[in-house]
């Protein structure tokens, strides 16, 4: 039993790494790298977003506030005090998780509407300081961001690489980098699942009673989970900031926190393989709807609302659900 | 030696109304105790109290001398005590044996490193918990559950594996808030058998319950509540004879 769950873990991630890797053999110019490399930095957050807002049951709706100060952390180490992506990136990242552990020990013990209000605050204030304070960080123009250098190797959108003697040009390369980070997000996001520590955060969803008789001290679970979305969040919006070469206060916008919630939502709670599908088509959805830009907002509002209406468990699930029935009266009907 | 659990005056107000009312009581290491009482008489109030779901307005609770004002519920679990629900309390997102491994959370040492990476210490620590869920599962008789979703399963199941999750903690003291309630005539004797079989194993019960047959057939001592106050406390006997409590009870 426990080596057919084993297999069934290692089942998402292989398939998962079967689509990133031939993926390529389908985008055919410099854009469609360009969108596929935005699509995992996303997915990947959205998987850390999905460990709070899937599993343990609570809800951010300031998300992109951590993905924008992870952003703007990263920018501004690297662009005005020389420091390298990769200190830059863990910093911001602990930072973050400081910053997400000090809001985060009052606000988690709201719930519901209360918890989404004050998640919400969080996420305002911090685009709001990004926005005002413009001698740091710009201002609402923006901020230019040097390319990721890993240890004094430099991968830019504009370089050119080889690999295993292929020529990449640098999007290329930088979409290859950033499915083999999803992969790792989506490894640990698995292995933190599946664990006494995965239970106890189930749990709190379950039936915050019920782990609390067990033992399960919830606040610093709620804490805990809502540390490692946030470093999820942070990591990710510094890799975005260094692959997109140019940042605005939009990263850290609410309307970017709807967008991450939404794309859980749609693509399934506690499903991680769901929730990289919703990434894909709602990072998608704009470049089919690129007509009809000023409805935008009003089109992901519609998007959230009928999913929960028709399809409570997400695109995935439901999808999985229906296979499997139509599996099983297939094999009903041989019988 | 002094008892397992201590009850001193304890009082419970919710507004004007006091749900449990200056009772006091004693239980021993290794007795089943069963709290029994018209509805309404405070009996789940109380094991609130107990469990430190609720806190007292008055009085002491003492669990092994201490003193539990000040402890959370989960506090509470680190010092042997554990309980079930009136109404069930079972993680409906979890399989029927991930519930009761929960139950062992308190029993694994794991930190953030390696379940990140998955370690095999980990790893093994998983799999031996998971065979005592598995064992404690057959135990209270639903072995034949082990990886059903908690939501497919049925009523009595379900109560059975609450049992098991608290038995998971390996708790000096369990409660049972109304395990028979909306069982049937055989699996009530199941029950019967299975609660004996826990207090053969040196764990203190302490039970709320309303059929009587089962009460008076297993309990050491028994508390009678009624409106708030202790009505009667005693050995079954004491108790079935008691003219207060048959009044109560026959609405005398």
């Amino acid at each position: 039993m426990v080596n057919r769950f084993m297999q069934s873990r290692l089942r998402d991630l292989v398939f998962l790494a079967i689509i990133l890797f031939a993926l390529p053999a389908f985008l055919s110019n410099p854009f469609h790298y360009d969108l596929a490399t935005q699509m995992a930095i996303i997915a990947a957050t959205v998987v850390g977003l999905n460990l709070l807002v899937g599993f343990a049951g609570q809800i951010s709706l300031g998300h992109a506030g951590f993905f924008g100060l992870g952003a703007y952390f990263s920018g501004i180490m690297t662009g005005s005090y020389g420091w390298s992506s990769i200190p830059a990136l863990l910093v911001g990242a602990v930072l973050v998780g400081i910053i997400a552990w000090i809001v985060g020990r009052p606000i988690l013990r709201l719930k519901g509407h209360y918890l989404s209000m004050a998640t919400l605050a969080v996420g305002f204030i911090i685009a709001i300081i990004i926005n005002n304070e413009t001698w740091l960080t710009g201002g609402p123009d923006g901020m230019p961001v040097p390319s990721l250098d890993i240890f004094g190797w430099e991968l830019s959108p504009f370089g050119s690489y080889s690999l295993f003697g292929m020529e990449l040009d640098g999007n290329q390369a930088w979409y290859l980098f950033a499915a083999l980070v999803l992969l790792v997000a989506v490894w640990f996001a698995q292995n933190l699942i599946d664990s006494p520590i995965g239970r106890a955060l189930r749990s709190v969803h379950g039936s915050e009673v019920a782990a609390r008789v067990v033992g399960v001290n919830t606040a610093s679970y709620k804490s805990l989970v809502f540390v490692i979305s946030a470093i999820y969040a942070s990591l990710m919006g510094g890799l975005y900031a260094h692959f997109q070469g140019f940042i605005t206060p939009a990263v850290a916008a609410f309307d970017f926190s709807i967008v991450l919630i939404t794309m859980v939502v749609l693509g399934g709670m506690g499903s991680t393989m769901g929730v990289i599908l919703g990434a894909v088509v709602l990072k998608l959805l704009p470049q089919v709807l690129a007509d009809f830009q000023e409805l935008e907002t009003v089109m992901f509002g519609l998007i959230l609302m009928l999913t929960m209406i028709f399809m409570p468990k997400g695109l995935l699930p439901t999808i999985q659900m229906a296979v499997s029935k139509r599996m099983k009266k297939k094999a009903g009907g041989q019988a | 030696m002094s008892a397992l659990i201590e009850v001193k005056g304890l009082d419970k107000a919710f507004g004007g109304v006091h749900a449990v009312e200056g009772v006091s009581f004693a239980v021993e290491a290794g007795q089943v105790y069963s709290v029994i009482g018209p509805n309404g008489a405070g009996k789940t109030t109380l094991f609130n109290l107990i469990s430190g779901i609720y806190t007292p307005t008055k009085g002491e609770i003492r669990l092994n001398g201490e003193s539990t004002a000040k402890l959370e519920p989960n506090q509470l679990a680190e010092r042997g005590m554990c309980r079930t629900f009136q109404q069930m309390q079972i993680c409906m997102n979890m399989t029927a044996i991930e519930n009761v491994m929960l139950g062992r959370h308190l029993k694994l040492k794991s930190n953030l490193f390696s379940t990140l990476f998955r370690l095999p210490a980990l790893l093994r620590d998983e799999q031996s918990c998971r065979q005592r869920a598995a064992e404690l599962m057959e135990f209270v008789g639903c072995g034949e559950y082990l990886d059903t979703e908690a939501s497919a399963m049925s009523y009595g199941a379900l109560k059975r594996l609450e049992i098991a999750r608290a038995l998971a903690a390996e708790p000096k003291v369990i409660l049972l808030d109304e395990p028979a309630a909306g069982l049937n005539g055989t699996e009530t004797a199941a029950l019967e058998e299975l609660i004996r079989k826990i207090a053969d194993q040196g764990t203190t019960v302490m039970l709320v319950e309303h059929d009587m047959k089962l009460v008076m057939g297993i309990s050491d001592r028994l508390l009678v509540l009624n409106y708030g106050r202790v009505l009667a406390e005693g050995i079954p006997e004491e108790i079935r004879n008691n003219p207060d409590v048959i009044a109560a009870y026959l609405g005398g």
